[in-house]
């Protein structure tokens, strides 16, 4: 681990057991799909065989009438429609029309689930079935079908186009003079590149269950990303007010982003009202690949220009991804990441956001960055090739540092690419040889920016100086540790009389998502300012108890409160128990709190380095050791610092080697399960190294930047390095399955 | 027509009676009958291992297996590995070495892990991962996983 | 799931008057990892699950150096590579019941279950093929046998009959100086279906290939018996010549189609190159 004259903490970089780690081990955690309560329904969920269809009826009478159902739903039980065009509801029952094979039509809630199931296959839709398109290219063709005959393309300076289209959003950034760089280089290259739709791939299924009173106000438990958002959406699909709504905590199995839209909690609430009952909707395995949101498919061109040097003088990006049935592919970060990592004087970005007949997309991991970063390492990579250069070296020349901008206008801070390539340059791994036939040594880097936004948090002090922390962020894989322990850092205590709860939404104040890698960053600042507001409101008290000005009360980062000598001469001083032990009788107890919205989120680096076996006879690539290396600010839980960079690569490589929506002329997906959609197993993966670099963020009290979202970004490019070292083959469609690597070296003739 | 039936298994050391349809998996029974919460759902095809449990002492999805097949049978979920008064060895290895996440795959690898070392008490990491490649996870990259069933497997042999 | 019932029997009669009466809806349960997962997707109708394995003779793993093996219908995987007799004799069987499935489904699945799915991918079929294995079914006219390589008939599909169950697969003793080795190619290494499977058993005299069998998977509407590539390495010694023209006869043999798991072109190419390589194993075993 590197180390830069880094403050001495207490509880931070320890490895306490994570505060709510014994119920998961012991099966009672409880999950969305845990939920039970008296009287509750399950239910199913009717969806869309075709991938481009006009509704034109539904008929539900034979499955009300079927012994069991207690209700059954349609989009006509959404509040009337305001507006034209899609609104955000019809991906949660479809409207009009269904734009993707698993699109949500109908639901039925029943007295069992089986029931449930059996009623859905009687309800009747009448479909006109409408040509469909499945891949970007051709969806931006003239002629293309339209899935929204409403829609006019966002261009760059905010105007909109003037006929109908399937590109929604065109976006793009320049700056200095790309034509001027080109002419400087002396060499330009220029690559075409492909992703396929990918998922991420969470264990644990959506789940949705709710109770809706007589009263109109709703309870709702889901697995979520985002416990504000959910009460939000539900508030606004169903047109009440959003008192009305309460989301109540659950565990999470998993999200990666997919577990930010919200798609089965108004449709529960729905069948909830209907059959006076509390309903809960659980999706198969089936309905997770095909109906929630994957990351998109993309084709994207990349041109770059280098001196023989190394110097990069001109960078270009053409980016086209797949959005699914309506507006919202993360193409937008995927052209300000694209060239992040590299201090390129002359650059033009430019990004469509396209819809096409496949599921609605959603985030997935730093999303849109690990498709246009793919594009780039692999063509940095080629440079270092063409100019004999080590490319983590070409990579150091050109990274950028404190004070280089972006062509979308970001100025970086001080931020670690250089420190995470020297680390990789130093590493055991890359000093280490590598022999053998058809193997290969990778590297690449990758960029995400990591965000704020509002976090809430409130804390209370018992006699016995344990303090409970409620907030209302989703953990998703350890942020209740990450807080409690910067919580008890700044009050000078230790991790272990913390006590961290998330809590409902009526319960605790506006928390904006768990995504982003936002989490352990913006509940440090709100850990830091609800203790500092506990510190100041205990050194008042102690300044009363001892009838002394509170100017000369201090609160000590020892977590000891000391006050001016008492008349006795001997100085005064309360630790942190003793004064809470006090305050029962000294005015009561106190509550310390934060609402904090930071946007001094600190931008993360990494660099991974990764060794392949490939099977030339097969196409198949072993992963033989991988190394990653990642500027994470400070690591609150080195574990799980270390915990989500090994997560990322390993659904990095995932994505890089066997992970694809694959579809058959009719616009279905063939392999909607975790046999055919091939996630890593144990044994395709060996032990993930990692090198932990700390570059404090000075725009967070303890230095986090953020740790999530990175580490999935450079595993494909790294690997793409490898393979071409191992077989001289350059893969640029992802993934890099032994199909597509046979083919590729496959005669003709064979 | 499904029908009901009664069936008498012993479930985490209690015998246990419960009203199952012909319908029902045993992974639905334990949850939606017998309120075993703890052996999840990832996939119901067998696919994930979410939903492992021991019958009759060995490893099985409880996805693919008939609520009324184990009438007679001994179920061990997630939920019998601890004694009364402390965890299993393998639980405090996930818990020390971090080996869990989101934890929605926990009680499975759990269960999977202890079926492993009943059977071979010090496995090589190569073991450890092909009697681990029915059991997904998503959040981990089982390096952590692999290191804390290795942990268990020599706490669990010096201590016995 | 769809609307089914559950029978358990404890005789191989008894399980043939089940099915008489369950007609083609009812379904044998064994290991139950692929027939309840096609119950619970809907892909066919079944109505009536028969569990079999209270019948003790379905479920035996029973090994006699003349007569050979016998493997009930229903044993688990897990207890044919937990059989020491088997690991002794017959490897192949070791080679595809260690990687059917995860260890979970291994607990239940069984090479029965397996042959009787008629996937042309089953994974332990193409090594029963190879290995001589003769399928023991129980019908309302009682018992026939069939051997494995005439069992399946295309794809989800084979010879059974109306009221008729597998109750057995049988395989000879081992012959002196023969070896036999079974291997699938899949994109992970683990949980896939194959791309391509593969297996071959040869007997030596001296240096030279007395007899050979070869087999291949998921390259045909069934799992194919390639007569072709056995007889390409009879009656000389193993040679880079011999072997790759075994491996020419199968990927002539391979009719593969394009889909999901695997190109026309992809499935040709691993056919020779998963005979070449089994063919090596099983020599290696042979001389062992």
């Amino acid at each position: 681990m590197v180390t830069t004259e880094k403050p001495k903490y207490k509880v931070v970089g320890t490895r306490p057991i994570r505060p709510d780690g014994v119920e998961k081990v012991n099966g009672r955690a409880e999950y969305g799909a845990d939920v039970s309560l008296p009287g509750l329904l399950p239910g199913a969920v009717l969806r869309s065989p075709h991938a481009h269809a006009r509704i034109l009826s539904i008929d539900t009478s034979k499955a009300e009438a079927m012994a069991g159902v207690r209700a059954v739903v349609t989009s006509a039980d959404f509040p009337p429609r305001e507006g034209d065009g899609p609104q955000a509801r019809d991906n949660v029952l479809a409207h009009d029309k269904v734009l993707y094979v698993g699109h949500a039509v109908a639901a039925v809630a029943a007295v069992d689930l089986h029931t449930a199931e059996d009623a859905v296959e009687l309800i009747e839709v009448q479909y006109e079935v409408l040509p469909h398109v499945m891949d970007v290219r051709d969806a931006m063709l003239d002629g293309a079908p339209i899935l929204d005959a409403t829609l006019r393309t966002g261009e760059p300076d905010g105007s909109k186009g003037d006929s109908a289209t399937n590109v929604a959003q065109h976006i793009h950034y320049e700056k200095g003079d790309l034509a001027a760089g080109f002419a400087e280089a002396d060499i330009v290259i220029e690559r075409e590149y492909e992703t396929t739709m990918a998922h991420q791939g969470y264990i644990e299924p959506q789940n949705g269950t709710a109770l809706w009173g007589p009263d109109d106000q709703i309870r709702i438990w889901t697995s979520t990303q985002g416990l504000f958002a959910v009460r939000d959406t539900v508030a606004g699909m169903l047109g009440l007010p959003v008192k009305s709504v309460k989301v109540e905590p659950v565990e999470i199995g998993g999200g990666f982003g997919g577990k930010i839209p919200t798609y089965l909690p108004p449709v529960a609430a729905l069948l909830s009202r209907k059959s006076g009952k509390p309903v809960k909707l659980t999706m198969s395995r089936k309905e997770v690949l095909e109906a929630t949101g994957p990351t998109s498919g993309t084709y994207m061109r990349v041109k770059m220009g280098a001196k023989k040097d190394g110097t990069l003088t001109a960078m270009e990006a053409w980016l086209a991804f797949e959005a699914g049935g309506y507006p919202g592919s993360p193409v937008g970060a995927a052209t300000m990441c694209v060239f992040a990592p590299y201090a390129c004087a002359n650059q033009v970005i430019d990004g469509y956001d396209v819809l096409v007949n496949k599921p609605q997309t959603a985030a997935y991991r730093a999303p849109g960055a690990p498709a246009s970063e793919y594009a780039a390492e692999c063509l940095i990579d080629e440079i270092a090739e063409a100019l004999d250069r080590d490319p983590l070296e070409l990579r150091l020349q050109n990274s950028v540092k404190e004070g280089d901008s972006r062509a979308d206008g970001f100025t970086y801070g001080p931020v670690g690419h250089v420190e995470c390539l020297q680390e990789a340059q130093e590493s055991p791994h890359y000093q280490s040889e590598l022999s053998g036939e058809n193997r290969g040594r990778g590297v690449a880097s990758g960029f995400w920016f990591n965000i704020g936004f509002e976090t809430s948090m409130a804390a209370q002090i018992q006699s016995d100086g344990t303090v409970p922390l409620v907030m209302g962020a989703v953990d998703i894989g350890g942020s209740r540790a990450s807080a409690a322990m910067q919580f008890a850092e700044t009050l000078g205590i230790a991790s272990e009389d913390i006590k961290p709860h998330i809590v409902d939404t009526d319960s605790v104040g506006f928390t904006f998502l768990t995504g982003g890698s936002r989490t352990a960053f913006a509940n440090g600042w709100a850990a830091y300012e609800c203790a500092m507001d506990m510190r100041r409101q205990m050194e008042e008290r102690a300044a009363t108890i001892w009838d002394c000005d509170r100017e000369s009360v201090r609160y000590d980062d020892d977590g000891v409160i000391r006050g001016p000598a008492a008349a006795a001469g001997a100085p005064q001083e309360f630790t942190f128990k003793e004064l809470a032990a006090e305050l029962p009788n000294t005015g009561g107890g106190i509550v310390g709190r934060a609402d904090v919205s930071k946007t001094t989120h600190g931008p993360a680096f990494a660099t991974h380095i990764v060794d392949v076996e490939v099977d030339a006879e097969t196409g198949k690539v072993e992963v033989l050791r991988y190394t990653a290396i990642q500027d994470v600010g400070t690591a609150i839980h080195p574990s799980y610092v270390e915990g989500q960079m090994q997560g990322g690569a390993a659904q990095g490589i995932g994505m890089a080697l066997n992970e694809e929506y694959i579809w058959d002329d009719k616009g279905r997906m063939v392999n909607s399960s975790l046999l055919d959609y091939r996630m890593p197993t144990a044994l395709d993966l060996p032990m993930l190294d990692t090198i932990i670099v700390e570059v404090p963020n000075p725009g967070h009290p303890y230095g986090v930047r953020g740790v999530g979202e990175v580490p999935i970004i450079p595993p494909a490019p790294a690997l793409h390095a490898a393979i071409y070292n191992a077989i001289g083959e350059r893969m640029r469609t992802l993934p890099m399955s032994p199909r597509r690597i046979l083919e590729r070296t496959l005669p003709d003739d064979e | 027509m499904s029908d009901k039936i009664i069936v008498s298994a012993t479930i985490n050391g209690d015998p246990t009676d419960i009203l199952v349809s012909s319908r029902d998996s045993l992974l639905e029974a334990l949850r939606e009958r017998a309120g075993v919460l703890g052996v999840k759902e990832g996939c119901n095809d067998g696919n994930c291992g979410a939903c492992s449990v021991l019958l009759d002492g060995r490893l099985v999805n409880s996805c693919l297996v008939m609520a009324a097949e184990v009438e007679g049978s001994d179920v061990t979920t997630v939920e019998g590995l601890a004694e009364a008064d402390h965890l299993h060895p393998l639980q405090q290895a996930f818990l020390e070495d971090a080996a869990l996440q989101c934890g929605i795959c926990t009680p499975g690898f759990l269960v999977a892990a202890k079926a492993l070392l009943d059977e071979n008490p010090s496995p090589s990491e190569h073991e450890i991962r092909y009697w681990l490649a029915g059991n997904l996870c998503r959040c981990t990259g089982y390096d952590k996983i692999v290191r804390a069933v290795q942990h268990a497997a020599e706490t669990l042999q010096t201590t016995s | 799931m769809q609307d089914l019932r559950y029978a358990k029997v404890s005789t191989v009669d008894d399980a043939v008057a089940a099915l008489q009466a369950g007609g083609s809806t009812a379904r044998v349960l064994a290991g139950g990892t692929d027939v309840i997962v096609q119950a619970r997707a809907r892909t066919r109708a079944i109505d009536m699950l028969i569990d079999i394995k209270g019948i003790d003779e379905v479920l035996q793993v029973a090994f006699d150096a003349d007569g050979g093996l016998t493997i009930g219908a229903a044993a688990p995987c897990y207890r044919i590579y937990g059989d020491a007799d088997v690991r002794e004799h017959y490897p192949a069987l070791i080679d595809c019941s260690t990687l059917i499935g995860g260890t979970g489904v291994q607990g239940r699945a069984s090479l029965g279950g397996n042959l009787c799915n008629s996937s042309p991918s089953g994974d332990s079929i193409p090594a029963m093929i190879v290995l001589e294995g003769r399928a023991e079914i129980a019908g309302p006219n009682g018992r026939r046998t069939v051997p494995v390589e005439d069992f399946c008939t295309g794809p989800g599909r084979n010879v059974l009959e109306p009221g008729e169950l597998l109750v057995s697969i049988h395989f000879p003793a081992p012959a002196p100086n023969s070896g036999a080795a079974f291997l699938r190619f899949i994109p992970r290494n683990e949980m896939d279906i194959a791309v391509v499977n593969a297996a071959t058993q040869l007997r030596f005299d001296g240096d030279t290939v007395s007899w050979a069998r070869v087999s291949l998977g998921a390259t045909a509407p069934t799992p194919l018996f390639v007569t072709a590539a056995g007889e390409a390495l009879v009656g000389a010694a193993l040679s880079d010549e011999t072997i790759a023209a075994a491996a020419a006869a199968s990927k002539a043999a391979a009719s593969p189609i394009d889909d999901m798991r695997g190109s026309i072109k992809q499935r040709k190419h691993l056919s020779a190159v998963y005979t070449q390589r089994t063919i090596a194993i099983a020599a290696e075993r042979a001389r062992g």
